[in-house]
């Protein structure tokens, strides 16, 4: 009985909690109320996985109008796997979120805070579960909006423009899509994902809907900060508190991945993308450039928060990478590598959050010695570096390696190059950290020993076992993803 | 504004009137154009033409910020509550069609009280707006 | 289909152009939102305008009338225009609390001081 009501759970719990911790006026029990949700929004999703994986599609009704008139909730193998990423990756950080949280806000705003967290979890949650155009817009907004509130709540000052900046480019974003949802509404009078994959068919070779596409790449492009749209997320992701960060990278533009996923091989299809108009061999380009000169820039940057920063647009490279390429292997790494990059990117900033609590800042500069200080936070800070660089023993390996598999089918050796030498610039950038943390020695008045209090640092660690884990164990990864991959590619072939 | 006689009277003398009419929106939304929306800022217009009238601290005594931040989140549970009840009445999240014995009864209820809480936290929102925009002031950062 | 008969979508056009770039263009932070609204706004014209037959009125059954306005993109639209104003509600909250901080809304002199304290920043990093 209930188990049929799982789509809806899955957004409406969030959704529920939201008003409720406003309606408490409360930093702990917000805290409580918004760790539970997540942790019940882990469980939904995994039961969502498994059963998609024992019964296949499942199809939910909201208001028991049937699709394609009401909205539905359509969960496949696909965003099944999205849904266990972004619920799993909240239910760590916030645990992780109340210490650092009360370090960095003040706490009049906390309770606020959380209700917008899980506000943000919802929107994502939805964005991912949603199988109809508009409600995907919808909850893009929620997201995004409760992201820009998260972010501007950081204690610096710089945060509120990094903030606004935000809010501009992502609101573009988002309204682009909007307007080329508006196109295809248009041309085949749907809003429902499945039957519009149905109706384009008839029009696809029209103007609007080229236009349409246009317009939803270009938005969606914005919202995961692929390669020279990117300008947005360096600021916002080092000017906002820690547990948010550890959060929105590894969630909030992954879940705009899995839009475009969808957008490109479901509603397109490669009949349309492939042959005549160039986009995925754009997306290509773009692709490598970020792979490329966001590894360089992340090797120049100073402050941690913000080298991570980059290297995230580095790697939003490699996911587009896979989802260009467009063949099995190559959508298999795309998808895993929002996995595996998500807990990776998540662990490390959950990790640099203990050193902006403990040192009071992020500068490359002030860490020196670092390690003998924070020990356990510096170790996991190289092994989650060493996922970052895809070293063999590790999650971010895993995708590397499957990427590389994808562009010699396709016989694309350039690719491989770009994969090797962005690689090389990660290592070099984690190095940076390693040498300044290992090498250098403490300053004179430095404090001997002072760990990240064990609230901060067990889901951490927790975070960065899981990069060592699924280095190996790669059935859940990997085998959700090539799952994922079939029912994009599937319906196509 | 204490010194404008005429204006006050007729301040006293409209927002009743501002407020029934909100009520009338609000309920002729099932047979016309209304709802949620527009009753809801109809509502919080009356109170923001009360605080212009009569000064904002007499508005946030009158409806205290407390009470609108409740509202906000109220309303909100108010809509996703029905959505809930038509879980446990044996329906999807958000079906009104179990909501009472025949069926477009049930959608006339549900739609009733999705716009309850519509207006609730429309008109929370509005004055939270407000009371936030309004209540700053050059030398009170914060 | 003469150019003139589709006078709606130029007119949306129109709109998405100026907004789009007085966005991009201008550097005073409220004229960015009010460029953002604009923007926003034509797409709320690229919904609605579509949707209404000539001749045709609200989809409730009544004699008479067999011809019928597509009510959805209303719909739609009321769902957007919320978000819309939540966005500028939230942009100029930030705007507020940006001026306060910064003394300015001119984003040159945001950007300025900003950069300053970046680099006092980094700096005190290499003394630490």
């Amino acid at each position: 009985m209930i188990l049929d009501h799982l789509p809806a759970l899955q957004v409406v719990v969030p959704l529920m909690a939201a008003p409720l911790i406003v309606l408490l006026r409360s930093g702990r029990a917000g805290w409580l109320i918004a760790t539970l949700v997540s942790w019940f929004a882990l469980a939904v999703a995994v039961m969502l996985f498994m059963r998609v994986q024992s019964v296949g599609v499942i199809s939910y009704a909201i208001g028991n109008w049937p699709p394609p008139w009401g909205i539905e909730y359509r969960v496949d193998a696909l965003n099944a796997f999205v849904l266990v990423l972004v619920s799993l990756i909240a239910s760590v950080v916030l645990p992780y979120a109340r210490t650092s949280i009360a370090a960095e806000v003040p706490a009049d705003r906390h309770y606020l805070l959380y209700s917008m967290f899980v506000l943000c979890l919802c929107g994502l949650l939805g964005m991912a579960i949603t199988g109809d155009v508009f409600n995907i817009f919808v909850f893009l907004e929620i997201s995004s909006l409760s992201g820009y509130v998260l972010i501007g709540l950081g204690r610096d000052r710089r945060a509120l423009h990094s903030a606004f900046q935000y809010l501009i480019m992502g609101t573009i974003g988002a309204t682009f899509y909007i307007i080329g949802v508006g196109l295809l509404y248009l041309m085949t009078g749907t809003l429902n994902l499945a039957d519009m994959t149905v109706r384009l068919a008839a029009v696809e070779e029209t103007r609007p809907v080229r236009a349409a596409l246009a317009f939803i790449t270009v938005g969606l492009s914005l919202k995961i900060a692929l390669f020279p749209l990117h300008v947005w997320l360096p600021g916002a992701y080092a000017g906002a508190p820690s547990a948010v960060v550890a959060f929105m990278a590894g969630t909030a533009t992954k879940v705009s991945v899995y839009v475009m996923l969808r957008f490109v091989f479901g509603i397109f299809g490669v009949r349309l993308v492939l042959p005549d108009l160039h986009l995925l061999d754009m997306l290509m380009i773009f692709s490598a450039a970020a792979m490329i000169t966001a590894s360089l820039t992340a090797l120049f940057q100073k402050d941690l928060k913000r080298l991570l920063a980059y290297s995230s647009v580095a790697q939003i490279g490699y996911i587009t990478l896979g989802l260009s390429l467009a063949n099995n292997d190559g959508v298999t790494a795309s998808v895993a590598h929002l996995f595996n990059h998500g807990i990776t990117k998540a662990a490390l900033f959950m990790l640099v959050g203990g050193i902006v609590l403990r040192v009071g800042t992020c500068q490359v500069d002030a860490l020196a010695g670092l390690a003998r200080r924070m020990p356990v936070t510096c170790f996991g800070i190289v092994i989650a570096g060493l996922s970052l660089v895809g070293v063999p023993g590790t999650a971010g390996f895993i995708t590397k390696w499957h990427l590389v598999l994808a562009a010699l089918q396709d016989g694309q050796w350039w690719v491989v190059a770009v994969v090797g030498a962005s690689s090389l610039l990660a290592a070099a950038y984690v190095w940076r950290f390693v040498e300044v943390a290992y090498m250098q020695p403490a300053p004179a008045d430095a404090v001997t020993r002072s760990e990240a209090p064990l609230q901060m640092l067990v889901p951490a660690c927790a975070m960065v076992a899981a990069c060592i884990y699924f280095g190996f164990e790669t059935s859940f990864s990997l085998g959700g993803a090539r799952d994922a991959a079939a029912v994009l590619l599937g319906g196509l072939r | 504004m204490r010194d404008f006689f005429v204006l006050r009277v007729i301040a006293k003398l409209l927002i009743p009137f501002m407020l029934l009419f909100a009520l009338y929106v609000q309920f002729h939304g099932d047979f016309g154009p209304g709802g949620g929306f527009q009753a809801g800022v109809m509502c919080a217009a009356a109170v923001i033409f009360y605080a212009l009238i009569f000064g904002l601290p007499a508005a946030r005594a009158l409806v205290p910020d407390a009470v609108v931040e409740s509202m906000l989140a109220v309303g909100v549970l108010i809509y996703a509550g029905v959505g809930v009840a038509g879980l446990l009445l044996g329906g999807n999240f958000l079906d009104y069609f179990v909501l009472a014995a025949d069926p477009v009864a049930g959608q006339h209820r549900g739609i009733f009280l999705v716009e309850v809480g519509v207006l609730v936290t429309v008109s929370a929102v509005m004055l939270k707006i407000f009371y936030m925009f309004a209540g700053r002031s050059r030398n009170t950062p914060d | 289909m003469t150019v003139g008969s589709h006078y709606s979508y130029w007119v949306t056009i129109l709109l998405m152009i100026a907004g789009l770039y007085i966005v991009v263009a201008r550097r005073n932070l409220i004229k960015k939102l009010i460029g953002l609204a604009i923007f926003q706004t034509s797409v709320y014209l690229l919904y609605i305008a579509p949707g209404k037959l000539i001749g045709g009125t609200a989809p409730i059954i009544a004699e008479g009338f067999t011809v019928y306005s597509n009510p959805l993109p209303h719909v739609l639209i009321l769902t957007a225009i919320v978000v819309g104003v939540a966005t500028l509600a939230l942009g100029l909250a930030l705007v507020v609390r940006i001026h306060e901080e910064y003394g300015s809304i001119e984003e040159d002199a945001i950007l300025e001081i900003a950069e300053r304290e970046t680099t006092a920043q980094e700096q005190g990093g290499d003394r630490a």
